[in-house]
């Protein structure tokens, strides 16, 4: 048979590579998961109470709005993360700075805290910075617990500064350098435009456990989100409700930080 | 080219200068006069310490040994002196190192207003001056990367320019060029000699030498091996080095 045309290999998807299967297995699965749930508070005769709930968020009494425990604690929680995300920020870029600079005792310095922040328990850092640094420095308890998180999330900010500055090349220096600007300038204007860009995914990533982590604050008493359910909890036993809805609520804010900081990516390239 | 008179006035004096990277000597005590409004190429095989020379002189490399001084202004530990250097000295690098993230506009306006205080309006004009003198006014509001590698040699010389300084250094401003780029740039180098200006090249382009140079400097290992004016250096160079430098570069 001449000019014979090669037979098409045609794939057929099987039902079980199908897209509907897909979405079906994990129908499935989430249907199992709260089955199991359920079920198990069931037989452990769990009184579920979720209408007791919503008066935690807002509760309105004679005409007036009052915000409940939850969002207090939630409005706590979102400002301990506000102060933290800057000085985390700050912490980082100075420990950053400092262990690139030529300055032994800085670069020294820069080591020690790394070494120390990093090699010991967030919750003994708390612990002593409590017990310890605010008794001593006469510090109130919320800023213990902001200073405790960014410095200790500024060790890890710092180790991603570092990586985004030092992947602009040596040229991008000398030129800058070779049209006169100073090494601050050069940093504001020259590298650290080109570097932002590379870090942002990665600090999201450590602003989002910064916004975790913050729940430790619980253990010296400031009134954020995790206090409050605990609080809460101590009251009313419904222990399976309130954490059910603080994981949510700690979710919400979480992702919605991702898809902020996803928009800003976005942007940050497009500009360049 | 009509020969620029060449003043009497030492703009650049070099001093028995050595460097060394680790054990290795770069530098062996050099020593070099540039006057004012003088154009010097200087070339030799690569790692003879020529980038590291003119590196030295607006200190991005640091001399370990001897003295620089440019227009009075002597290379020490004072970040002063240091700073008024390069803002008298621009320089062009090999690989262009625009700054890919601001336009061909912008790389040239950054310095002038953050160093020398111009308004934007102020630099943005200076720059469009210049960006025409090296002919690509168009492409003024592209990135770099838009360009080709002659066009952004170019708008680096324009950038160096833009801060008007009094010398320019040029690191091997040819070499990373496609072969048909590379007379584009020359030409616009051609052009900035004609103006006056004090130049130092690193170059192996030796019709560009020629043509431009009035001081040909050649070096190996660290050491100026040769340094004679352009019409003894090619007809009748002295050190066998150079001999088959010469030989080797200029055969085909």
């Amino acid at each position: 048979m001449p000019n014979s045309v090669p037979k098409l290999i045609v794939r057929k998807t099987r039902w079980w590579n199908s897209k509907w299967f897909d979405v079906l297995q994990l129908f499935v699965f989430m249907v199992g998961l709260v089955w199991v749930t359920f079920n198990g508070a069931n037989q452990m005769g769990y009184n579920w109470q979720w209408y007791r709930i919503p008066q935690y968020f807002y509760e309105i009494i004679d005409g007036d709005f009052y915000f409940g425990p939850l969002i207090e604690g939630l409005f706590v929680t979102m400002e301990i993360t506000a102060y933290s995300i800057f000085i985390t920020l700050m912490v980082g870029l100075t420990t950053a700075m400092l262990r690139m600079s030529n300055s032994l005792s800085g670069r020294l310095l820069a080591w020690l805290y790394l070494e120390i922040v990093r090699n010991t328990p967030l919750l003994v850092q708390m612990f002593v910075f409590y017990f310890v640094l605010g008794p001593i420095v006469n510090l109130d308890r919320f800023w213990v617990g902001v200073l405790c998180i960014s410095l200790f999330e500024g060790s890890f900010a710092s180790e991603i500064i570092r990586a985004g500055i030092l992947s602009v090349v040596k040229g991008q220096w000398e030129a800058s350098y070779s049209v006169g600007l100073a090494q601050t300038d050069t940093y504001r204007y020259v590298v650290l435009p080109q570097a932002v860009p590379l870090m942002l995914p990665p600090l999201t990533g450590v602003i989002i456990n910064l916004i975790k982590h913050s729940a430790i604050v619980s253990v010296i008493a400031v009134f954020d989100l995790t206090t409050q359910a605990l609080d809460l909890i101590a009251e009313t036993f419904m222990s399976f409700e309130i954490w059910l809805t603080v994981a949510g609520i700690y979710l919400v804010m979480t992702i919605t930080l991702s898809v902020l900081v996803s928009f800003l990516e976005r942007w940050v390239r497009q500009r360049s | 080219m009509p020969d620029n008179a060449i003043s009497t006035e030492t703009i650049i004096q070099i001093e028995r200068v050595s460097k060394w990277f680790g054990d290795f000597q770069v530098l062996q005590d050099i020593d070099l006069t540039v006057r004012h409004g003088e154009r010097v190429v200087v070339c030799g095989p690569s790692g003879s310490g020529k980038s590291t020379l003119i590196r030295c002189i607006n200190r991005l490399e640091e001399h370990q040994s001897g003295r620089i001084v440019v227009d009075g202004n002597e290379l020490d530990y004072n970040t002063k002196h240091i700073h008024k250097v390069r803002c008298e000295v621009g320089m062009v690098f090999q690989q262009f190192n625009l700054f890919p993230h601001l336009t061909v506009l912008e790389n040239c306006t950054l310095g002038p207003m953050r160093v020398r205080g111009l308004t934007k309006k102020e630099a943005k004009s200076q720059a469009m001056e210049y960006l025409e003198r090296v002919r690509i006014p168009e492409q003024a509001h592209k990135h770099p990367s838009a360009l080709s590698g002659g066009q952004q040699q170019r708008v680096a010389i324009a950038r160096s320019l833009c801060m008007e300084p009094r010398i320019m250094l040029f690191d091997e401003p040819t070499s990373a060029l496609d072969p048909e780029m590379i007379k584009e740039v020359l030409d616009v180098m051609i052009d900035l000699a004609e103006t006056g200006m004090t130049m130092i090249c690193v170059t192996h382009e030796m019709g560009f030498a020629r043509t431009v140079a009035h001081q040909m400097v050649f070096m190996d290992e660290g050491r100026i091996v040769e340094n004679a004016a352009p019409e003894q250096f090619f007809s009748n160079p002295k050190n066998e080095r150079t001999k088959l430098f010469l030989s080797q570069i200029l055969s085909h």
